[in-house]
C-alpha cells in the first residue's frame, strides 16, 4: 500500500477552495481509487466545523424540494451549503440516473451550494457508504451546513443516523394508519417529523398520530437508554408545551432530553422551511449543551475505526482463501460432505488467532 | 469482495440547454445510459450553459451529454465549453452534442472540442459504444 499515491496536491487544492479539486476528491471516495484512504485521512485534521443534517423518507415525499429550499434558506444567511442526494442504483447493471438535481431551481448558478448526486452503489440502508467520507470532503472544504438526502428508500433506512448529527424525515400525509407509527425503524430514528405538503388533505390526522407516537415512544425510552435520544427523561421541551424554551430547558437540570419534534411544510411553496430550519438549530444546540454531539461524534469514529478494521480482515482473509486454493474449492468440499463451513472458517482462522495471541 | 476494490462507473450528464421543451429524447437516452451501467445525472428542462457547467463540475462527470433541437447551438455550446475551461474541467470531459446539428455547424462544434454530434436516429449503441471508448478515467 506504499506506493499509493498520497495526493497531497488534491488536498491542497481543496483546502484552498477550488470547486473541481472538492469534486475530483468525492469521486476518488466514490471509487475508492488508489489512495483515497490517504486522502481522506488528510482531510480528517481540517473537518469537525460543519452541521450535518440527514433528510430521509419514503419516494416522493418530497425530500429534494425540501432540501433546495433548505439550501436556500442557509444562503441568505450568508453561510455555505453542502449537500450530498442519494439515488437508487440498479441492482443489474450497477447503473443509475440521478434526478434529484432538477429540483435545485432555486440555487442554480450559486457555486456556493456544492450539489452532488451519488448512486447507492449497492449498499443495503440507502446510503452509499462513500458517503460519510464525502461528508468529510464537505467539512474540510469549509461548508457550514452539509445536508444528506438519502434515497427514497423506505421502513428501514436508518444507517443516516451514522452519518448526520440530526435527523428530520420526511412523513407525507395520508401515510398509512396508526400502526404504521408503531413499527420499528424509520420512525425511531427521527430527532424532527416534517409533515410535507401539509397543505394535503389528511395533513392533520398525520401530525396527530405523529404526535401521539411520539408521546408513546418518549415514555417507553426515558427509562431504557438506548442512546439515541439521549437517556433523558420525558419532562423535556415538546412541540405542543413550549418548543422554544430552551433557556429554561438548560435549566432542566441533568433530565432534559430531546423529544421529536413535529414541523409542517409546504415545500414546494418553502412554507414551514424557516421553522424547521429553526427547529433543526435547536436540535443542534440540543446536541452542544448536552454533551451529546461529542458523544455520538466518538460513536461515529469507534464505528468508523471497526468498518475499516472488518474490510481489512476482510481483505486478508480473501487473499489467504486465495491462496489455499479458492473459496470454490471449500465451497465444492462441503458439497460432497468432506468438511462443513464452521470448520473451514475454523481452518482458516486458526492462524490468525494464534499469531494475535502471542 | 474487497470494500476497498475500485468501483469506477462512468458518470454522465444529460443536460438540455436552451429553450426547447422536449426531453423525451433525454429520457430515453438517460434511460439506456442507465442500462449500460452508467451513473447518469439529468439536470432536467431549461439549462442555462452556467448550470451545466456548475453540475458538470460539482458531479464531476466524465462525460457531458448536450441536448438541444432548438438549433441554438452555435451560440450555446461554445459556451459551455469556455465555462468547462475556466474550472479546469474542459481536458477531461467528454463533451458530446444530440439532436438537430447540420453538417457545416458539425465541423465547427468539433473544432470547438465537442468529441462526437448524434444526430436523431443514431442507434443507442453506438453512443454507448462511443463513450465506452472515449470517456476518460478518473
Amino acid at each position: 500500500m506504499s506506493a499509493e499515491p498520497d495526493h497531497a496536491e488534491l488536498v491542497e487544492e481543496l483546502l484552498a477552495g477550488k470547486h473541481r479539486a472538492l469534486a475530483r476528491t468525492i469521486t476518488k471516495i466514490e471509487n475508492r481509487a488508489p489512495g483515497y484512504r490517504n486522502l481522506v485521512s488528510r482531510l480528517h485534521q481540517h473537518t469537525g466545523d460543519a452541521e450535518v443534517i440527514g433528510i430521509t423518507g419514503s419516494p416522493g415525499a418530497g425530500k429534494s424540494t425540501l432540501v433546495d429550499k433548505m439550501a436556500n434558506y442557509y444562503r441568505e444567511r450568508g453561510e455555505t451549503v453542502g449537500v450530498i442526494a442519494v439515488d437508487p442504483s440498479s441492482p443489474f447493471t450497477g447503473g443509475a440516473v440521478l434526478g434529484d438535481r432538477i429540483r435545485m431551481a432555486s440555487n442554480v448558478g450559486d457555486m456556493d451550494v456544492f450539489f452532488r448526486s451519488m448512486s447507492a452503489r449497492g449498499t443495503l440502508g440507502g446510503l452509499s457508504t462513500a458517503t460519510t467520507d464525502a461528508v468529510k470532503a464537505l467539512d474540510a472544504f469549509g461548508k457550514d451546513k452539509i445536508i444528506i438526502e438519502t434515497v427514497g428508500a423506505g421502513q428501514n433506512e436508518i444507517d443516516i443516523v451514522k452519518s448526520a448529527d440530526t435527523v428530520a424525515v420526511l412523513v407525507p400525509p395520508g401515510s398509512g394508519d396508526d400502526v404504521q407509527m408503531l413499527k420499528a425503524g424509520i420512525l425511531e430514528i427521527a430527532d424532527v417529523f416534517v409533515v410535507n405538503k401539509a397543505d394535503l388533505d389528511g395533513a392533520d390526522r398525520t401530525v396527530q398520530e405523529l404526535r401521539e407516537m411520539v408521546h408513546m415512544q418518549q415514555d417507553n425510552t426515558a427509562s431504557l437508554a438506548t442512546g439515541h435520544h439521549g437517556a433523558g427523561a420525558t419532562s423535556g421541551h415538546g412541540a405542543d408545551t413550549d418548543a422554544e424554551s430552551d433557556d429554561d430547558g438548560e435549566s432542566d437540570e441533568e433530565t432534559q432530553s430531546w423529544e421529536p419534534q413535529i414541523v409542517e411544510t409546504v415545500a414546494k411553496d418553502g412554507e414551514g422551511v424557516e421553522e424547521l430550519v429553526g427547529t433543526l438549530a435547536d436540535h443542534a444546540d440540543y446536541l452542544d449543551a448536552s454533551g451529546l454531539l461529542e458523544e455520538k461524534a466518538r460513536m461515529r469514529y469507534a464505528e468508523e475505526i471497526r468498518n475499516l478494521l472488518r474490510d481489512d480482515v476482510g481483505t486478508l482473509l480473501e487473499d489467504e482463501i486465495e491462496r489455499r486454493g479458492g473459496i470454490e474449492a471449500f465451497a465444492q468440499q462441503v458439497l460432497e460432505r468432506e468438511t462443513d463451513p464452521y470448520s473451514v472458517a475454523d481452518d482458516i482462522i486458526d492462524p490468525l488467532e494464534d499469531c494475535l495471541e502471542e | 469482495m474487497s470494500a476497498d476494490s475500485e468501483q469506477q462507473s462512468i458518470r454522465c450528464l444529460v443536460a438540455k440547454v436552451g429553450l426547447d421543451g422536449h426531453d423525451r429524447g433525454a429520457h430515453v437516452i438517460a434511460r439506456a445510459f442507465r442500462d449500460a451501467g452508467f451513473e447518469v445525472i439529468y439536470s432536467g428542462l431549461h439549462n442555462a450553459p452556467d448550470e451545466i457547467v456548475q453540475a458538470a463540475v460539482q458531479e464531476d462527470v466524465n462525460v457531458l451529454g448536450i441536448s438541444i433541437l432548438s438549433g441554438a447551438h452555435n451560440t450555446l455550446v461554445p459556451k459551455i465549453i469556455e465555462g468547462l475551461k475556466e474550472y479546469d474541467a474542459f481536458e477531461d470531459t467528454l463533451v458530446l452534442v444530440g439532436g438537430v446539428v447540420p453538417d457545416d455547424d458539425k465541423a465547427e462544434l468539433k473544432e470547438l472540442g465537442v468529441a462526437e454530434v448524434f444526430g436523431p436516429g443514431t442507434p443507442m449503441e453506438e453512443t454507448i459504444e462511443f463513450v465506452r471508448e472515449n470517456a476518460p478515467e478518473r
